[in-house]
């Protein structure tokens, strides 16, 4: 397989390769609630995983073999069913770390009684 | 049904979800929307990469658009059609619902 095979694949990489460091920096506990997150990957991904193989089916959409890995799920490229993953993961982290920021911008804009900022 | 049409269902019943259903109303806070404004943002990039470089293909009888995929215009923005943008908001809204749902709920069995 050349490297135009993993044209998709380097889209899903990018994703996780700007959203996994958030995790650090703003100390989110998206990983350690792991059947949360498995659920919300779960619920949210399914019903669009489901429109996404009608719409191949249909003909609504198609996707080019040259540019993504040989596996087919469902006559999806893996890479799509990957999509279904990685975008609902990185949503969460994504939300999480916004909420972080806005947490932290308060406490300082109304330190707790007793702390000097 | 085309593309067209169901995006904007797919948008409709994510609303609901979040005012009726879940009622986590993510859409009146002001964090939901500015995750949202940088996944946008996100999104017209990586999916400007799946439809530029022709990765996903799209029946012209299904969208809005043409079989051309210019930059902007004839139904496109940043190569891929307008109804992406639908479907990206229904599913990214749709995560952060199910997400903090399950997050009231954990709460609420602790408490």
């Amino acid at each position: 397989m050349s490297l135009h095979h993993w044209a998709y694949v380097a889209m899903l990489v990018f994703c996780l390769a700007g959203t996994l460091p958030l995790i650090r920096i703003f100390r989110l506990r998206v990983l350690r609630q792991p059947r949360r997150l498995l659920l919300t990957i779960l619920v949210a991904g399914t019903p669009f995983l489901a429109w996404d193989v009608y719409a191949t089916w249909a003909g609504h959409w198609w996707f080019d073999p040259t540019q993504t890995l040989r596996w087919r799920v469902a006559g999806l490229p893996l890479e799509e069913v990957a999509f279904f993953i990685v975008i609902p993961f990185v949503t969460v982290v994504t939300y999480e770390a916004v909420r972080a920021v806005r947490r932290r911008d308060r406490t300082h804009e109304h330190p707790p009684h007793g702390e000097v900022s | 049904m085309t593309y067209t049409a169901i995006a904007v269902v797919a948008v409709l019943a994510a609303l609901a979800l979040d005012r009726w259903v879940a009622r986590t109303r993510l859409t009146t806070t002001g964090t939901w929307w500015a995750a949202y404004g940088i996944i946008v943002v996100f999104q017209l990039v990586t999916n400007g990469w799946l439809t530029g470089r022709r990765i996903v293909r799209y029946d012209q009888a299904a969208i809005i658009g043409s079989s051309r995929v210019p930059f902007v215009g004839d139904g496109r923005l940043a190569y891929a059609p307008v109804e992406d943008l639908a479907f990206g908001f229904a599913l990214v809204l749709t995560t952060c619902v199910v997400w903090v749902w399950l997050g009231h709920r954990r709460a609420k069995e602790r408490a």
